[in-house]
């Protein structure tokens, strides 16, 4: 009892109590209360904690459909109509967690896009973004793994050509195909470990953003004008400033998604997938879920099985080294005049891709997704390191402050440029 | 010189003790891994029995063997002709219809594409059999011959033939 001499931090003795003992207190509040924000950031950088929000969601939502939800191939497809109609506001959790995924592919493609204009994957970011394509690759097998669960139609035959993509590799491929399914077919093992990794996926991705917002509190955010934190001025701190204009895109991104899985929940699901699956007959045409399109145009565009998996998969890993095969030492696309051009018909086409990736791959379609494909690499592969060595970027604005004073016009290469590596 | 021995002493040391530990861990990590693979029960689900009696000439069945459509075809003479007469510098996946068959009218397959798992069309009359009048898989434009080798399209290899045999004129024992 005596001794007690712990330091008074806080007011409330249960929060210095707790203090004391982990630290934990002061951490949150120097890592979401005074951290300090560039005032000069705009709504794109709620698309984090949109994006975090969402996940929880989805945990959420998950693990309240599991509860009535049954990983067997003859009871999988009844056990999700029986939460439809049956379970109490079964319906509103499924539609919760169907549309949820789509949204948060949604925030998180513009949370790419934010990250990409703005040159947020520069130093001394790198591992950030690293960490980030591996949440967006564990997002991508997660939601390829939950298509499966409803056992329609769409879930069977889609689980069936992605993991025969596996196939494709030389030798081990068959072996770890068979591997992979626990069958020689997608049978019941398959969505029985199915199930056990969807599960557990969105929790590791949980971990992973742990990792990646811990890492970018270490430099801070990056900034429209992409330039260092240079002074106190620079910057407001995250309470309450940014947490009151992350509340209000919380709130109008509420109002979407609600609009959506009230008036329109099925506006992006297959109906073939309200068809239970069957083995012995494939729907005539299987369209992947909208924000795995993309890839899948890639995939198909290519007249080899090898070679389309192996781009597919290129296409995802060259995100990777991008910060690598960018040569220019300005982050923002703002004062970037020509790489800014090529970066947003980079966005053009990727959009174009996840458009053909839907429709029949044949004549028309095939040669956009071509050409379509040859951009996405060229992009990074030549235009990326090309632009950075010939463009003659605009003058930065000497600080933060300085880009509401009208600056950035005056002096040519400023102290800020040079400080980027 | 103690000084040196001793050095050796220690890398040893240290070596066989990272050894054992790698080799440990493999060891621990392999039955979680060959647990993943198709456990005895699936493995035995291995043999369906089939009778044909009923297939008029011309005609298909589907049947499930080990999860995998089946395709029984009774083949045409013509289709016969047209599978035997092919050039084999023509194919993608060169082989002799007779290595395919071990009836002439009977044909065999694995009804799975080769590229990426499809069912192949072509079993109903009504639906589309390809540019060579065997098979069309729709998901990514494969067409197989009367044969079902592949002779279009970005599958890379032939409709598989499963093991099978004649327990008689009209059974057949599949796997
Ligand atoms: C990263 C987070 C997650 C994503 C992107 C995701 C994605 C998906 C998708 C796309 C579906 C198919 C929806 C449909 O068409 O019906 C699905 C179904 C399902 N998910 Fe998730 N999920 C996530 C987290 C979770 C978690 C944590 C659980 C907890 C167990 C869970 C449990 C389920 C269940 C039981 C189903 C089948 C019921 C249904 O089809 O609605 N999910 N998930
Ligand atoms: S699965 Fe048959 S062509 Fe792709």
């Amino acid at each position: 009892m005596s001794g007690n001499s712990e330091p008074r931090k806080y007011k409330n003795p249960v929060l210095n109590w707790i203090e004391f003992r982990l630290p934990i207190i002061s951490y949150f509040e120097k890592e979401y209360g005074d951290y300090p924000m560039p005032k000069n950031c705009n709504y794109f950088w709620s698309f984090g904690a949109l994006a975090t929000i969402t996940l929880v969601t989805m945990i959420v939502s998950g693990i309240f459909l599991a509860m009535n939800y049954t990983p067997h191939t003859e009871m999988a497809f009844d056990s999700v109509e029986r939460i439809m109609r049956d379970v109490n506001y079964g319906w509103l959790l499924r539609y919760i967690h169907s549309n949820g995924a789509a949204f948060f592919f949604i925030i998180v493609y513009i949370h790419i896009v934010r990250g990409m204009y703005y040159g947020s994957y520069k130093y001394p970011r790198e591992l950030n973004w690293i960490l980030g394509v591996f949440i967006y690759l564990l997002m991508m097998a997660t939601s390829f793994l939950g298509y499966t669960l409803p056992w329609g139609q769409m879930s069977y035959w889609g689980a069936t050509v992605i993991t025969n993509l596996f196939s494709a590799i030389p030798f081990i491929g068959e072996g770890l195909k068979t591997w992979l399914l626990g069958d020689y077919t997608v049978g019941n093992a398959t969505l029985n470990r199915f199930f056990a990794l969807h599960y557990v996926l969105p929790f590791v991705i949980f971990g992973i953003v742990g990792l990646h917002v811990a890492a970018v509190h270490v430099h801070g955010s990056n900034n429209p004008a992409g330039i260092d934190i240079r002074s106190k001025n620079d910057t407001v701190n995250f309470f309450p400033y940014m947490l009151i204009k992350d509340t209000i895109a919380v709130c109008v991104f509420g109002v979407l998604i609600s609009a959506v899985i009230f008036f329109g929940p099925n506006l992006m699901a297959e109906v073939d997938n309200y068809i239970p699956a069957d083995p012995l007959v494939t729907p005539a045409h299987i369209v992947p879920n909208w924000y795995l399109a993309p890839f899948y145009a890639i995939l198909r565009a290519v007249p080899d099985k090898l070679g389309g998996v192996a781009l597919m998969f290129g296409a995802i890993a060259i995100l990777f080294v991008l910060p690598w095969l960018d040569t220019s030492k300005v982050r923002s696309c703002n004062f970037r005049p020509m790489y800014k051009w090529f970066m947003m018909l980079f966005f053009v086409n990727f959009f174009v891709l996840g458009y053909v990736g839907m429709l029949p791959a044949e004549g028309l379609y095939l040669l956009i997704a071509r050409v379509g494909l040859v951009y996405y690499f060229g992009f990074f592969l030549i235009l990326t390191p090309f632009i950075g060595w010939i463009e003659k970027p605009k003058t930065l604005p000497l600080s933060i402050s300085d880009v509401y004073l009208g600056g950035g016009k005056q002096s040519p290469l400023t102290a800020s440029q040079k400080e980027i590596h | 010189m103690a000084e040196n021995s001793n050095n050796k002493r220690r890398d040893f040391l240290q070596l066989s003790t990272v050894t054992i530990g790698a080799v440990g861990t493999a060891a621990f990590i392999w039955p979680f891994l060959k647990s993943m693979n198709p456990a005895e029960d699936t493995i035995a689900l291995g043999t369906t029995e089939v009778d044909v009696s009923q297939i008029e000439e011309g005609q298909s069945i589907t049947v499930k063997w080990r999860g995998k459509p089946v395709f029984i075809r009774k083949r045409t003479k013509d289709e016969i002709d047209e599978a035997k007469t092919v050039n084999m510098s023509d194919l993608k996946d060169p082989e002799e219809d007779v290595d395919r068959v071990k009836k002439d009218e009977w044909l065999v397959l694995v009804g799975v594409c080769t590229h990426l798992g499809c069912v192949p069309l072509g079993q109903k009359l009504t639906d589309s059999k390809g540019e060579y009048n065997g098979w069309y898989c729709p998901c990514h434009g494969s067409h197989y011959d009367t044969s079902g080798r592949i002779r279009k399209g970005p599958a890379p290899e032939n409709l598989a033939v499963p093991p099978y045999s004649f327990l008689n004129d009209t059974t057949i024992k599949i796997g």
